[in-house]
């Protein structure tokens, strides 16, 4: 079973796998020694399990797209699912009818050959053949959807979708002529062989009314359908179809504990290749939605730092971002870009990265909190000092002695210097704060502020706890220290960045709100919350743009028509205030003002 | 010299005209927000640096805009240092003209290497 036009089909697999193969090999080399640790520990664990669940629930069925919408979910699926089954549901066939052995490529040309090979006695042969022919059919309606989009991708929930560069493109005509080209190949088999399922007949008889049938037209069809698969196969390796396999593999990866350091690593090449440059982030990005830059968003990171001559442009545009997280939060792959944008922010600024100027840190006293809380207040808090005054009103109604860790004056938690990729600098800041703290022999640490919450929780690694207000505001009333009068006033909550998607808060401020004021939703909140535009992350915009996309945040929480908003972060606070009729509190404000003398 | 009690002040008159703009020009360019600051201090007074230094971004400002740049590197004081920074950001929250002063720091610290 052989005929010359499988060749080209059968060379863009070759080359696909041997790429493949040897990129893969390369990266995962390149593992850094933690990343190889943690694959050596856990490649033979129960990990397994749920990592091939959730290879078959992402990479087959999509569904964190469709959650983002069910049309466009739809559309990846019928694409990814559909073509998968063709596939498998083609090799059965291709078993069953010749199970005395064949060639692999038989199942994906299986109507060129079933006429001229007698095949086996099998009553479930004419089912596969309707079968594969409904699984063409389900593809082409993800197809049909693909096309829609490309005009029109509002109806799928897209507002922008990514601007691909030519060899993307040329593997997507590709793609896009597999399938009519396979119907159209199949069809004209079936002209002259009456083969194949309904839709292949139907086709079939089409092309005889039209007086189309004929050996030479059926076999430039065939090459035709087969030089498709091959070129789109061959550039795979080069284009953003290279996440076909690179998720599958991330995935893994990443169900193991994998994550990306301050070093860009073979990891970090996985996460790179995993990106479908879907534009999902595009949308959701403020810097796109407030301030209309559109060439900055995740997608077009990835993409510059896989192409090599797009290098420069990695750095401004790793540098324009906010670090609000909203991206990384709407990523279907699940892609952690915060991480990789300061790889690349720290190539830039490499040669500045000199911890020498922050000497003077160590000259600065330390003291004694034996069995008391750490307060540490931030430096934002210093600007807003309602926030500091109400956390000691707090402290004092639970009976809790405290230390105010920086009343004195703050040494910065480090993670600012860390966003930029000034990371040997952050790490002076770090080992100064966590020898005070240590000294200190303070029980528990406690943050007004989610962005010094974020570096002490992760970056850190204190062996006391360490809290953000609003989880020990929380706690408090949780068991009983304090105790809050209920007003019937109506609040609307915002989630800092720092708080919701970078540390996963959400619950605990909302229920001390919810203690003290009545809490009405917003429609962009959670996951999907709006940056206040003052986000630390971002050294290229200016106050009028920070301005911007603070009004946004405004409108969405100005909606209901609240008396008050509530934030849990000084810098939020300090930033909605302006510009804003409504009162602006933090819900440490909100407490201390509600709170029950015993 | 002999030591008469008092000496001769070096002249502290800038000359606008032959002074090298190019970096000054370039810094513009990468944060043109950098024209609106009227030089009120308040980046200074609030400064996290400040606190336990006598470290001065408004000084560091003047003597940029000035084109003094040799101040800044090869005669450095101590309150121009801008190593200092830790970029916290409380600087670029209390300024009144919006100016981006964390990307002034960052911006004017890679020209001055150069």
């Amino acid at each position: 079973m052989f005929s010359l036009f499988v060749i080209p089909f059968c060379l863009g697999v070759l080359a696909l796998l041997a790429i493949s193969v040897i990129k893969y090999y390369n990266w995962i080399k390149g593992f850094d020694r933690m990343q190889q640790t943690l694959v050596r520990k856990n490649i033979l664990s129960w990990k397994f399990l749920p990592a091939i669940w959730e290879m078959f629930r992402e990479c087959l069925l999509h569904w964190r797209i469709t959650k983002h919408n069910v049309v466009l979910g739809y559309m990846h699926r019928s694409l990814a699912f559909g073509w998968f089954l063709l596939i498998v549901v083609g090799a059965v066939q291709a078993v069953l009818a010749y199970p005395n052995g064949h060639p692999l490529y038989v199942g994906i040309f299986f109507n060129f050959f079933e006429p001229h090979h007698p095949v086996a006695p099998n009553a479930a042969l004419p089912f596969m053949a309707n079968l594969m022919d409904a699984l063409l059919l389900y593809v082409f309606t993800g197809l049909t959807l693909a096309m829609v989009k490309m005009f029109w991708s509002k109806l799928l929930g897209m507002k922008r979708t990514t601007r691909h560069n030519m060899t993307d493109r040329v593997a997507k005509f590709a793609l896009w002529c597999i399938f009519p080209l396979r119907l159209l190949a199949e069809g004209a088999t079936s002209a002259l062989y009456h083969n194949g399922g309904f839709l292949v007949v139907a086709v079939g008889n089409v092309m005889n009314g039209l007086g189309l049938a004929g050996t030479v037209f059926e076999y430039h069809l065939w090459v035709l359908y087969s030089l498709a698969l091959g070129i789109f196969f061959s550039l795979m390796p080069f284009t953003r179809y290279m996440h076909i396999f690179t998720e599958v593999l991330l995935i893994y990866f990443r169900k193991m504990g994998l994550r990306d350091n301050d070093k860009k690593s073979g990891y970090t090449m996985f996460e790179l290749s995993a990106c479908s440059r879907c534009g999902i982030c595009i949308d959701g990005c403020p810097i796109n939605r407030e301030l209309g830059v559109t060439d900055i968003q995740g997608v077009y990171l990835l993409q510059a730092i896989r192409n090599k001559d797009l290098r420069n442009r990695a750095e401004s545009i790793a540098n324009m971002c906010m670090v609000c997280g909203r991206c990384s939060a709407e990523c279907p792959v699940g892609i952690d870009l915060e991480p990789i944008r300061r790889q690349v922010r720290a190539e830039r600024v490499k040669a500045i990265d000199n911890p020498d100027g922050l000497q003077y840190l160590k000259s600065l006293h330390h003291f004694n909190a034996v069995g008391r809380v750490a307060y540490f207040a931030g430096c934002m808090s210093h600007l807003t000092p309602g926030i500091p005054e109400a956390m000691e009103q707090i402290f004092r109604a639970a009976g809790q002695s405290y230390w105010y860790m920086d009343e004195e004056g703050t040494v910065c938690c480090g993670r600012p210097l860390q966003q930029q990729g000034l990371v040997r600098e952050a790490q002076a800041l770090r080992d100064r704060n966590k020898s005070m703290i240590k000294k200190s022999k303070a029980t528990m640490l406690m943050t007004s502020c989610p962005i010094c919450y974020q570096s002490f929780s992760k970056d850190y690694k204190l062996d006391i706890p360490v809290m953000h207000h609003s989880q020990y505001i929380d706690m408090l009333l949780k068991t009983g220290k304090i105790k809050v009068e209920h007003s019937d006033m109506r609040v609307t909550y915002h989630d800092p960045c720092e708080l919701g998607r970078g540390c996963g808060v959400y619950d605990e401020p909302r229920r001390v709100v919810a203690a003290a004021a009545t809490l009405i939703p917003t429609h962009e909140e959670r996951e999907k919350s709006l940056c206040c535009g003052y986000n630390l992350g971002n050294i290229s915009i200016d106050g009028s743009q920070q301005q911007l996309i603070r009004d946004a945040a405004l409108r969405n929480l100005m909606e209901p028509n609240p008396d008050m908003i509530a934030t849990a972060c000084p810098m939020c606070k300090k930033a909605m205030t302006r510009g804003n009729n409504a009162q602006v509190n933090d819900i440490a404000e909100i407490i201390a003002k509600q709170l029950i003398e015993n | 010299m002999a030591n008469f009690g008092f000496k001769i002040s070096t002249p502290r008159s800038i000359d606008l005209d032959n002074a090298d703009r190019t970096l000054y020009e370039q810094m513009l360019e990468m944060v043109p927000s950098y024209r609106y600051c009227i030089g009120c201090g308040g980046c200074t007074a609030t400064c996290s640096a400040g606190q336990f230094t006598d470290f001065n971004i408004r000084k560091t400002h003047f003597l940029f805009s000035r084109r003094q740049y040799d101040k800044l590197t090869t005669d450095m004081l101590p309150e121009v240092d801008l190593n200092k920074c830790m970029l916290c950001g409380k600087c670029s929250l209390v300024c009144p003209r919006g100016v981006n002063t964390r990307g002034l720091i960052v911006e004017m610290r890679k020209l001055l290497l150069n």
